[in-house]
């Protein structure tokens, strides 16, 4: 009897369109495009703020209008998005034992949460928001 | 088969994304009033002068934009791979020399604040 | 009692005849309550015995049976029937060689298990006057859940980065040096780190969590990975930061 092993080739490019799971997945991964291009902005509005008033708030004006509040938009979404699947996998990592039992994800959970709209809160009333 | 180095920039990542986890959000949206036209109090250039002068405003805003940055880029290099970009090895030095440049860029713009 | 007719598209290779693989249809009188495996046997024993796939305890213990039913990993003995509409579509299991029919080649699998060591290494020989292991109940509990593994690879056919690296140690072999690095009785933890410590080790997984999905005993292998990842990332910086920590 001879062997002859037959190897399925998977699409390096479009293994993620195979199933849900996987382009939720991506859908995780990519916000890491748009914290990356908002931390690129806050490096932008620095270097304008340290070239002092004129050049800071030009940049501002910049911001404003229909591409700067659609991009923040898009940004916004991403960034929550990549907020609520921090949070919600964070149980994983730190597994914690009390006795015999594991506390249940859930209330690791719901202190990332919590915690997350208290910091909001926070820096939206330290910044003047609210 | 040699331990591989990856701690470092995975710790960079972890700390940039839980970071960015609890702050990106309300971060962007100060950004996003301002496009609005609303911009909040902080991001008036005087008090956010007066923020990056002082010494806790200088860490916060290093750190934010250092972290963001370390966890976008190691992010984005997983993601690279993922989308099919085999060249591993090539992608890792461009996002990390970027972010490292982004780093240096902010000691730079908060010294002269 | 045949309660159901049932169509199966069941991906058929015969190494000697075939160039590659190719569905079979298959029309199987069937029972209410039975699983897909069922289904298999019903088609070995009555319309086509040259069908070859693995099985053997029927009952979601063994490992044997996992194969793709409809895209998904899953043990041929734990899909029900009932859960599916229309023609089910039955193939081994991804990311493995196709050896006949529905049976893989497991060897990378094997091989990878083997390189994680997981047996139980004491730190230092203990003979058999001095008395037994003890554990406590906690102690147990700490490792339990990821012994409760059983090899049947569903969570390699569900993981994207083992399709996309195939040196990749991978979620079992890893959860299982985990769960042996939690064993209180266990002293062989530095020489599993070699291991999986490595870049094709534990730093292949992008935490996709796939293979927590699909796994069919809630081992959540996805955790050990992460976990493993924040003990060999604070080793990392104990053995660089800490004087003395060097192995």
């Amino acid at each position: 009897m001879s062997r002859r092993p037959y190897v399925r080739e998977v699409s390096k490019t479009r293994w993620y369109f195979r199933h849900p799971r996987y382009l939720r997945y991506m859908s995780r991964e990519i916000t890491c495009i748009f914290i990356g291009a908002f931390a690129l902005l806050l490096l932008c509005a620095l270097g304008r703020l340290a070239d002092g008033q004129a050049a800071y708030e030009s940049f501002l004006a910049a911001l404003q209008g229909p591409w700067g509040t659609f991009g923040l938009l898009v940004v916004l979404i991403f960034a929550v998005h990549n907020a609520t699947s921090w949070f919600n996998v964070a149980p994983k990592a730190m597994p914690v034992q009390i006795g015999e039992d594991f506390l249940p994800g859930k209330f690791i959970v719901i202190a990332h949460y919590a915690v997350w709209i208290v910091v909001s809160l926070a820096v939206l009333f330290f910044a003047g928001a609210l | 088969m040699a331990k591989s180095n990856k701690p470092i920039v995975w710790s960079l990542f972890a700390a940039g994304g839980t970071l960015a986890a609890f702050l990106a959000p309300a971060l962007v949206l100060l950004f996003l009033l301002a496009a609005l036209g609303h911009a909040p109090t902080l991001l008036q250039y005087s008090q956010l002068h007066a923020f990056a002068a002082h010494w806790f405003g200088k860490l916060f805003l290093l750190g934010v934009i250092a972290l963001f940055l370390w966890h976008a880029a190691h992010r984005l290099r997983v993601t690279l791979h993922d989308f099919g970009l085999r060249q591993d090895a090539a992608v890792a030095v461009i996002v990390y020399v970027i972010a490292a440049a982004g780093t240096v860029m902010s000691v730079l713009f908060l010294s002269r604040i | 009692m045949n309660a159901r007719i049932v169509e199966l598209d069941v991906l058929r290779y015969d190494p000697e005849a075939d160039s590659e693989p190719h569905f079979q249809r298959y029309v199987v009188p069937c029972a209410e309550e039975w699983v897909v495996l069922d289904a298999l046997n019903a088609i070995k024993e009555s319309i086509d015995p040259t069908l070859n796939y693995r099985w053997s305890c029927h009952m979601a213990v063994c490992g044997s049976c996992g194969m793709m039913i409809n895209g998904e990993p899953k043990l041929s003995c734990h899909a029900f029937l009932r859960d599916y509409d229309g023609v089910i579509r039955v193939e081994p299991l991804a990311n493995f060689p196709i050896e006949r029919d529905l049976i893989t080649v497991a060897d990378d699998f094997i091989d990878k298990l083997k390189r994680v060591k997981p047996y139980l290494i004491p730190a230092r020989d203990k003979p058999i006057p001095e008395g037994e292991y003890k554990q406590t109940p906690a102690q147990l509990m700490k490792y339990r859940q990821f012994s409760m593994c059983i090899n049947c690879m569903l969570c390699y056919a569900a993981c994207p980065e083992y399709s996309l690296q195939p040196l990749f140690l991978g979620p079992a072999a890893i959860a299982l040096a985990h769960r042996y690095n939690l064993d209180s009785r266990d002293g062989g933890r530095d020489e599993r780190q070699e291991v999986i410590a490595s870049n094709t080790g534990v730093w292949e997984c992008s935490f996709v969590g796939a293979c927590s999905e699909v796994c069919p005993k809630a081992v959540d292998p996805a955790a050990a990975l992460q976990q493993v990842k924040v003990a060999s990332t604070i080793d990392w910086f104990k053995e660089r930061l800490l004087p003395g920590s060097g192995k």
